[in-house]
Order: structure tokens, then C-alpha cells, then sequence
């Protein structure tokens, strides 16, 4: 009796919410076909089914948050026989408290037996040898952790996943009741509920929370330096006006992302990643752009931008930032940045601080261009500067190595020239 | 391994069984060859080429087409002091022999209270993929390495061909050698002088740190050649190599599981209870602990193998295959590339 279980849609995706059913019990469905929609942490995906049949049972409703690997619905021949499979619990966790059923078995026989998820029958922990011993090492209990492997099981993946995500929780306090003590709690109101109301996470803000309380384990250090910004405007006009025939429309910040990448070309150090007990050195060039939205943050990326030509960045970079804006990124366009650059200089931010977006080593924040007087030869004059302040991953990058790029990128952006070669 | 000179030369595994058997009939006057065809016709697949004309039809003797009386005529021989090396010209004929060996050959030592060892070697080719259609296409490995009392080894490069061979026959027990059809015109580096290998001993062919690839004989250059092939997407995998099915060289086994936490058995014999059951019971018993996914095993399919081509290549295991059950087995484990990594194995 095939489940149709959340599968995992992008890479850093935890859970997702089963936003809308596009069959409905008794329908027949095809392997392929889709069956319903899942909101992402970034993005709305389709559901598909990988068995043929009946879909007997619609586990969860509309608008469940769901962890990776539970399951959804059941497909069947259509007599109606749905074992008793329990709705998925709210993600994270998986209900411990069923007994010592027998495991579905692993393996048919002659064949390759690769998806258990077909017999679900009562559920149990599943969890492999390795992922048991590894949360013993580390004093994880195994019911506070979300499978994704067949049929649920816990992974030594998803132990690794929960020993991090326990790492960046560390200040707080434990977050899970414990069981014996579970069940009895009523839901948490606030005696002041009546002066703040409760604002529901969204996947997107979850994950921005998320993924930056990671970022904050990181030791972090700021540099930032003065560019004068003159001669870059005026490269960005006549770039414009020249080529405005061909529909060539280059922003500030489609300057920065190639004169970023042709900068990183010669500072490799910075175009690396903390990966453990290793650093990794990236040999493609990225540059994520962070674009605000309504409900969040985006970071979508240029790939390889030390390779492309300026109007090509423009237009992958307003292409990608309206994506962005209508949900439509696919993970390709929003995964494997290298560097990221954070421009909030059209708010009229004068100079900030940018939180890194791990794993990268480095982030760029960008302020706002004003004019400023200042003297040469005894004379005044105004000149107009921007503040740009790298943020640093001090176990990847010392003071010196980022100063060198930083100084760099300046004197690049100083005399644009620069940034076409 | 005793050894001398570290040249190395390129040779076929015919060729470094050939050498081995002229080594060993040079070494030792005790050392005889039985089989069929063997000598004026060199062999059916001339692995004792040039051999009657240098030492003689004292030493290497054609026999009749009598597999279980030439076997017992080597028993008889190894009992009485020789160390004959019988060859059955494929192995799908031992089993003519079988009372022999199973009965006589492998017993005789212990229900004789150890008063003579039986140091005699039987080799024979088996294997499909030659549209020999189905009872001569056979492997048949279990049946032997089911048996106490014997030894059964399954090189699957030249070196190892010819320093197993030179240990079998110096081994005081039967030794049972298993060739492969396909094996024959393979070429490899085979040192120099004389190496003699440790029966009982798997080599890791190839080190790797994500999933564990366990074969012998034929099966094994396949999963180097997938090993290789899947280096390129940044999956390590590590490849052992069994070299003897008894005994089994269970720790190194189990040592390679521990690191890499994943395990697939390749075999060119049928799936059920094959060496592939008895690596996965082996690694129940001596790396539970370590593993993130049960074992997998790519083997034959359970028929006998069709004589028609393209249903021959679909009974027997490829390389596809392999890949296939690789990439499920790193899926169930949530493997990517980058993350790959060994664990602690110390506590």
C-alpha cells in the first residue's frame, strides 16, 4: 500500500506545507501525475505521484506543515483497505509511542527492495544502525529527530542535521518538553496575549531564522571602506545611454556583482567556504543578490559572474530579483552562491552590517551614494562616496586577507574600467 | 610474501597462470599436472601451453574424459607425498567430480586422524557471457566454499592469479581454484620474481570513503570500472576485493562497512543464498553498528542462463546495474557529494 510521503524539494527544505490537493479521495492516479502543491521554504512544488492506483486516503488537510518523509496520503487498488496509518504529526518530531511492531520488510527478495515506504503499516521509529549509534554518541533521544530516508527512517544524515541544528539552539533552553511531560501541557497563551498577537511563521521567515541563528555560531568580524563613486555613475551612464538601443539597463548593483566577481577571481581565499574540518576553495564564482520581499529574503544567484558580461548580469539579475518577487525561483537559482552582495542604498541606509549567509565566507553590505565635501590642494570640493562594509568569516578569512580584497574591489570600483576586464 | 626485484611486466591472466604452473613444476619434482587435453593440445583454453614439452608426460598428464576418477587419482597421488594440480576443463564438469572432492578430498585429513594432508589444487574456469547456454556457463562457488576442508579461491587480475595459484599449490589442503572465462585475456602488472599470496586475505582494490563495493573474480573489474566511473560525480567508493571465499576474509570486510557505513555485494553466481547472503550475514555480525541502510546484493538472475544473447547479458550482472543499486542505496541515506564524509569509527 504505497504512502505518498513530503519529499525533499530543495536543500535546505526541513518541512513543507501541503498547500492544496489537486486530486481528491478515490481519484486514480498515474505515476508522474501531480496530486498536489507543497510551499517550500523558497518556492511553491508539485506533488507527484510515483505509483499507479487509487488514492484512497488524504492523510493531511490543507495548509499542514508536514516534516520531510512523513507521509500525506495513501494510493491503494481501490477496495478501501487503508491500513491504519496516522496523519503526520506537526513537523518536527515523529510519534514514538507505537509499539514494537515488526519493521516493514527491507528487502523483496531477487530484487532491489529500495522503497519500504510500501508497506507502511503501524508506524515506528525506523532508524538505521549508524543514525542510532551516532544520536547515542551525541545524547540525542532519536524521537526528536526527523527521518528522510525509506519510509521515514532516520538517516545518519538526520542525525547530523539535528546535531547542528542543536548546535546553533545551544543558549536557548531545551526546546523539547520532555515526553512523559508532552502530552499534559496545554498550548502555550501568553498572559499578555491580549496586547500582542501571534503572527505564524512563514516557511520562508522559519528558514531565514533559521539559517541565520546558523550564521551567528560563526565568528564574525567587519571591515569597511569609502568608495568614491563618481567616475562609477558616470560609467553606469554612459553605459546606459550608449547602449540604450539595445535595451541595455545596468544597475548599481549589476556593477557591483561583476566587479565583486572579477575581484574574487584574484582573491580566491574569499571565494571559499568553513565546510568542518575543511575549507572549501569554490572554482565557480556565484554572487548572490539579496532581494527583499513582502515576507522575507531571497538570495537569488548569478553563476559564474567573473564570466559574464555586464548586460548579461543585468538582465539575469532583474530576471532573478522578479522570480523572486512571484515565487517562481527554481532551487537552481537560489543555491550554490559563493558571495553575497546586500544593497540598501535605495532605502537610504548610509552604511551597515550584513549577516554572512552561511556557508559563505563573506558578505557585502552596500549603503546608499551621498556627496560629500572634501579638500585637494587646499581647495574644497564634493565629491560622491558610498560605504561599503564587508562582513568576514574569521575561520575562513583573517583581517589582512579580507583587507586585501576589500581594498581591491575598491580601487575597482573606483576606476570601472576595471570591472569589464 | 617472499619476493625479490620490484620490475613489473604486463600480462594476461592466462599468461600468469602459465608462468606460476612453470614456476612451481621447476621449484618442486612433487608437483604434477592432471587433466584433459592438457597436454598435446595445451589446454582447452591453454593455460598449460609449452608445459608437456618442457617437463614431459610424466608430469603433465592428458587423463581421460573421467573427472571423478582423475580427481581421485590426484587424492591418491597428494596422499602419498605429490602435490598434483588437476585441471577440470570448465567447471560445470566437477560436478561429476563431486563425491570426490566433497567426500574424499576435503575429509580425509580430519577422519584420518591427520595422518596425511590432501595438497592438491583443482583449477577450472567458470562463468557466463560466452553463449555456452545454461549448464556451461555456471559459477557454482558456493558449492565449494560451503565445504570445510577445502580452500577456494577466485583471483581477479594477473597478480593475484599467479601468486594465489603458487600458494594453492604449496597449500596442504585441497585447494579449490576458480578462473573465469572472461578473465583470461585481461592484462595487469605482475611483479617480478616470485610473490606468493596469503590465502584467507581480500585486498581493498580501490580506497574510498562513501560506499563499499565488495566482489571477486570477474565481478570485481566491474566494480572497479564503476568505481572509477562514479569518482567523476564525487562519490568515493571503495572497492574489496574477496581474492578467497574460504576462508573469508571477514574483518577486512567489516573493517571497510565501518568506514563508509554503506555496503553492495556484486556477484556473477545466483542471488540466493550466494556469497552475497554470507557477506551481508557477515557484516549483520560485525558492523550492525555502522551501517545506515541495509546491504544490498546485484547478482544473476534466478534462471538458468539463457544461450540467446541479448537475454544471456540481461540475466548477468553489468555495470548498470551496479550503478542502479548504488544510487538507490545513496539516496536512502540522504548522501550528497559535499557531505560525504567518514565518520568516527575509534569509539
Amino acid at each position: 500500500m504505497p504512502e505518498v510521503v513530503m519529499p525533499r524539494l530543495s536543500d535546505t527544505m526541513e518541512e513543507g506545507v501541503l498547500s492544496r490537493w489537486l486530486k481528491k479521495e478515490g481519484d486514480t492516479v498515474r505515476q508522474g501525475e501531480v496530486i498536489g502543491e507543497i510551499d517550500t521554504d523558497k518556492a511553491t512544488m508539485e506533488l507527484e505521484s510515483f505509483d499507479d492506483g487509487i488514492l484512497e486516503k488524504l492523510l493531511v488537510p490543507e495548509g499542514t506543515t508536514v516534516a520531510i518523509g512523513q507521509p500525506l496520503a495513501v494510493i491503494g487498488d481501490g477496495s478501501g483497505t487503508v491500513p491504519p496509518v496516522e496523519a503526520a504529526p506537526e513537523a518536527p518530531g515523529i510519534d514514538p509511542s507505537t509499539g514494537p511492531v515488526p519493521a516493514p520488510p527491507e528487502s523483496r527478495p531477487a530484487q532491489a527492495p529500495s522503497d519500504a515506504r510500501a508497506d507502511a503499516g503501524a508506524r515506528r521509529l525506523l532508524s538505521s544502525p549508524l543514525a542510532r549509534r551516532e544520536a547515542a554518541r551525541h545524547g540525542l533521544d532519536p524521537a526528536t529527530i526527523t527521518g528522510t530516508g525509506p519510509g521515514g527512517r532516520i538517516v545518519r544524515a538526520d542525525v547530523e542535521a539535528a546535531i547542528a541544528a542543536a548546535e546553533t539552539e545551544q543558549p536557548q533552553p531545551q526546546r523539547q518538553a520532555p515526553p512523559a511531560a508532552a502530552g499534559r501541557e496545554p498550548a502555550v497563551t501568553p498572559s499578555s496575549a491580549q496586547d500582542s498577537v501571534e503572527v505564524p511563521l512563514s516557511q520562508m521567515r522559519r528558514v531565514t531564522a533559521h539559517r541565520l541563528t546558523e550564521s551567528a555560531a560563526a565568528p564574525h568580524f567587519y571591515l569597511t571602506v569609502v568608495v568614491a563613486v563618481d567616475a562609477l555613475f558616470r560609467f553606469r551612464s554612459e553605459v546606459n545611454e550608449r547602449f540604450a538601443d539595445q535595451d541595455v539597463k545596468v544597475s548599481v548593483t549589476d556593477l557591483l556583482v561583476r566587479a565583486c566577481a572579477a575581484t574574487l577571481r584574484r582573491h580566491p581565499h574569499v571565494n571559499s567556504s568553513w565546510a568542518g574540518d575543511k575549507i572549501l576553495a569554490h572554482q565557480k564564482i556565484n554572487i548572490g543578490v539579496a532581494v527583499a520581499l513582502d515576507e522575507g529574503l531571497m538570495v537569488p544567484v548569478v553563476t559564474g559572474a567573473d564570466t559574464k558580461s555586464l548586460d548579461r548580469i543585468a538582465t539575469e539579475t532583474r530576471s532573478l530579483a522578479e522570480k523572486a518577487r512571484t515565487g517562481t525561483l527554481k532551487l537552481h537559482e537560489f543555491s550554490g552562491g559563493t558571495f553575497t552582495i546586500s544593497n540598501l542604498g535605495m532605502f537610504g541606509i548610509d552604511n551597515f552590517t550584513a549577516v554572512i549567509n552561511p556557508p559563505e565566507a563573506a558578505i557585502l553590505a552596500v549603503g546608499a551614494a551621498t556627496d560629500e565635501p572634501y579638500a585637494h590642494d587646499g581647495e574644497l570640493h564634493s565629491r560622491r562616496v558610498m560605504k561599503i562594509t564587508m562582513t568576514s568569516d574569521h575561520r575562513v578569512l583573517d583581517g589582512a586577507t579580507a583587507a586585501a580584497f576589500l581594498s581591491d574591489l575598491k580601487r575597482t570600483l573606483e576606476d570601472p574600467l576595471r570591472i569589464v576586464i | 610474501m617472499t619476493g625479490e626485484g620490484t620490475a613489473k611486466a604486463v600480462i594476461t591472466y592466462r599468461q600468469a597462470l602459465n608462468d606460476a604452473l612453470r614456476a612451481e613444476l621447476s621449484r618442486d619434482k612433487n608437483v604434477i599436472l592432471l587433466g584433459e587435453e592438457i597436454g598435446i593440445f595445451e589446454g582447452s583454453y591453454k593455460i598449460t601451453a609449452g608445459l608437456l614439452a618442457e617437463f614431459g608426460p610424466e608430469r603433465v598428464r592428458d587423463t581421460p574424459i573421467a573427472e571423478e576418477g582423475f580427481v581421485g587419482a590426484a587424492i591418491g597421488a597428494a596422499m602419498l607425498g605429490m602435490r598434483p594440480v588437476v585441471e577440470i576443463m570448465t567447471l560445470n564438469f566437477s560436478l561429476i567430480a563431486m563425491d570426490q572432492i566433497v567426500n574424499h578430498a576435503a575429509k580425509i585429513h580430519g577422519m584420518f586422524g591427520g595422518q596425511t594432508p590432501v595438497p592438491m589444487v583443482i583449477r577450472m574456469p567458470g562463468g557466463g557471457g560466452q553463449q555456452l547456454a545454461a549448464t556451461h556457463s555456471q559459477n557454482l562457488e558456493v558449492w565449494f566454499a560451503h565445504v570445510p576442508g577445502l580452500k577456494v579461491v577466485a583471483p581477479s587480475n594477473p597478480a593475484d592469479a599467479k601468486a594465489l595459484l603458487l600458494a594453492s599449490i604449496r597449500d596442504n589442503d585441497p585447494v579449490i581454484f576458480l578462473e573465469n572465462l572472461s578473465l583470461y585475456n585481461t592484462k595487469g602488472e605482475v611483479p617480478d620474481g616470485e610473490h606468493v599470496a596469503e590465502i584467507g586475505k581480500a585486498a581493498v582494490a580501490l580506497e574510498g570513503t562513501d560506499l563499499t563495493v565488495i566482489s571477486y573474480s570477474r565481478a570485481t573489474t566491474v566494480a572497479l570500472q564503476v568505481a572509477r566511473q562514479l569518482a567523476g560525480e564525487g562519490i568515493s567508493v571503495e572497492v574489496v576485493d574477496l581474492r578467497s571465499l574460504r576462508p573469508l576474509d571477514r574483518e577486512t570486510v567489516c573493517a571497510s562497512v565501518r568506514k563508509t557505513s554503506r555496503a553492495v555485494v556484486l556477484e556473477d553466481d545466483w542471488l540466493s543464498y550466494g556469497i552475497g547472503a554470507e557477506i551481508s550475514a557477515t557484516l549483520m555480525e560485525g558492523a550492525f553498528d555502522y551501517l545506515d541502510a541495509p546491504v544490498r546484493r546485484v547478482a544473476a538472475a534466478e534462471v538458468p542462463l539463457p544461450y540467446a544473447k541479448p537475454l544471456e547479458l540481461a540475466a548477468l550482472p553489468d555495470a548498470n546495474d551496479l550503478i542502479k543499486v548504488i544510487r538507490e542505496l545513496l539516496d536512502a541515506t540522504g548522501f550528497s557529494p559535499a557531505a560525504g564524509h567518514p565518520i568516527d569509527t575509534a569509539t
